[in-house]
């Protein structure tokens, strides 16, 4: 097996009865990576992560995460992978501190507290009972339990939903900090722009199966794909057209027009674009 | 001047920094204490009952049962019994239902932490709270309704070992009840009913012997009756013993019948015990 991969998975299945929920995926994620997988709800994308994370059996297919079968984790494989699951599993009558403070002793190699309440963003809150924390708040404690170990291999599982745009920046600024000391990881988001903001690859699955995987800017050969120009014509009816050379068809515009065209715009898809298409053509 | 330099501390990963397992199991311990105590409900529930139900019979039943004996030396061993059962059974089969709902448990599973920790973290909350209980109900008891306690160091000890596998069965089957429940609000409703026919068939609330034969054959089957015979033994006089339904206290079959509850209960947590709700998979 390749050391240079964290994750290997081939031919991956799983099913709850007749609805299958996986069906056939092969990914490898390579260290230090920080690949998303992006689809819709109910696409496979908890199960997926889940399978991973040795929270569920697989049906079929070859499974290795840090070089183990997740089917058969043991204590020094799981001190050495983060998880950040969807759902939170509070700890209501605990403050933050002591959470934290006692996860933290699970872990043979465990970061400080205190630094990790710091990172977080959950410093003036250290003291307070966990049912206190906002829905944002409380995700935060949920990362902080994740990297209290300091993993080489981080999971999580739609990270910032519930949160305001500025969490989530800060959010982001963590993840990067977090992939810049070398730590790999998974996350899975139905958020575009978070995908496009934090990750190298991204895997878009839908219906249980990864449609394609590629680098953010490069998904559905969108650097490719013909820009689309339009403007108004003197009447004030909208014209466009797709072009491979927008640079040389505006030139010629502005020669037909004499200077200014009125209302122009030139654009290709934008992620979401092609994204929906793909996930359009898998329904 | 100068200056000496501390050599900078290597900062390779030190594996192995982990409390040890006996440290770790404290540490899950005092843990699940400190959620206990500040659950007011758990507190009230587990802790106040006995008490309650101690003052409320007592001062009904202020008369003797033979013998110059008190009513309040029968009821304190059905009481010390039902706070025991309700501290581990009802305690755990109520509360591990509503920790695996809400994703304690899966987030648990995460961390390397051995799986026994986490049960050796509910045995400690356990057994704490089971002798905090006990205490104070004696000492409620003993001010109020002048309890006379055991005598000699024989009837503590039998006390001591009826008490330990009375709770360890209790918590057996507590932990084990847990994965009936399907959901957080389920668990009370799987395990009160349990709890309180056994009460009542045990012989807490009234006098086991006045019970209908097959009602004390019935109780004979679960674990409560034989604490509370037990403990009978530590709080009532030698004589009282041939009341019982089989002519003596039968010490050895209670050992026998709470250490079968146990073997039980703890086949039942090995084969069916879940760290997650079944709507995860």
């Amino acid at each position: 097996m390749d050391d240079e991969l964290a994750i290997s998975v081939r031919g991956l299945r799983k099913a709850y009865g007749d609805n299958v929920a996986v069906a056939g995926v092969d990914l490898d994620v390579h260290r230090g990576e920080v690949f998303a997988l992006l689809g819709p709800n109910g696409a496979g994308k908890t199960t997926t992560v889940e399978i991973l994370e040795g929270y569920r059996r697989r049906d079929a297919g070859e499974v290795s995460v840090l070089g183990t079968d997740p089917a058969h984790p043991d204590a020094d494989w799981r001190s050495r992978v983060g998880i950040v699951l969807q759902g939170t599993g509070e700890f209501d009558e605990l403050t933050v501190a002591e959470v934290i403070r006692h996860f933290s002793g699970f872990y043979p190699d465990a970061d400080d507290p205190d630094k990790v309440i710091e990172r977080v963003g959950l410093a003036d809150k250290a003291k307070a009972r966990t049912h206190t924390l906002s829905g944002g708040q409380k995700r935060r404690l949920d990362v902080a339990l994740g990297i209290i170990g300091r993993p080489e291999l981080l999971f999580l599982d739609e990270p910032t939903t519930g949160f305001d745009p500025e969490a989530r920046r800060e959010f982001w600024e963590l993840i990067r900090d977090l992939a810049a000391a070398g730590t790999t990881i998974v996350l899975t988001t139905h958020y575009l722009d978070e995908a496009e903001a934090l990750a190298d690859r991204v895997g878009v699955i839908a219906g249980g199966r990864l449609v394609e995987v590629a680098a953010p800017n490069r998904l559905g050969n969108r650097q490719e794909a013909l820009a689309t120009v339009s403007w108004r014509t003197p009447e004030g009816t909208l014209e466009s057209a797709q072009s491979a050379t927008p640079t040389a068809f505006v030139a010629d515009l502005a020669a037909r027009y004499g200077g200014e065209v009125p209302g122009l715009t030139v654009t290709r898809p934008t992620l979401e674009d092609v994204y929906l298409t793909m996930i359009g053509h898998a329904r | 001047m100068t200056t000496t330099t501390k050599p900078a501390t290597p900062v390779t990963a030190t594996r192995g920094r982990r409390p040890g397992a006996g440290a770790l199991a404290l540490r899950q311990g005092r843990l699940e204490i400190t959620q206990f105590l500040r659950s007011r409900e758990s507190v009230v529930f587990t802790m106040g009952f006995p008490i309650i139900m101690i003052l409320i019979f007592a001062s009904i039943f202020d008369g003797t049962i033979g013998g110059g004996v008190k009513f309040t030396q029968y009821f304190i061993t059905g009481m010390i019994a039902t706070g025991l059962m309700t501290v581990s059974f009802q305690n755990l089969g109520i509360w591990i239902p509503i920790e695996r709902d809400r994703g304690v448990l899966k987030r648990y599973r995460g961390t390397p932490m051995p799986k026994w920790v986490w049960f050796a973290g509910k045995v400690i909350m356990v057994v704490a709270i089971g002798i905090a209980e006990t205490v104070l109900l004696l000492a409620v008891a003993v001010a109020l309704f002048d309890l006379d306690l055991p005598g000699t160091a024989a009837k503590w000890f039998t006390f001591g070992w009826v008490a330990v596998l009375g709770v360890t069965a209790c918590t057996l089957c507590g932990i084990a009840i847990s994965s009936l429940a399907r959901t957080a609000r389920s668990g009370s409703a799987v395990v009160t009913p349990v709890a309180l026919v056994l009460q009542f068939i045990s012989g807490v609330f009234f006098v086991f012997t006045d019970l209908p034969t097959w009602m004390q054959q019935v109780a004979a089957l679960f674990p409560l009756k034989w604490m509370c015979q037990g403990l009978r033994s530590v709080f009532l006089p030698e004589s009282f013993g041939a009341q019982e339904p089989g002519g003596s206290f039968e010490l050895g079959r209670v050992a026998v019948v709470l250490a079968l509850w146990c073997v039980i209960g703890v086949v039942l947590c090995l084969t069916t015990f879940r760290w997650t709700t079944k709507r995860d998979g």
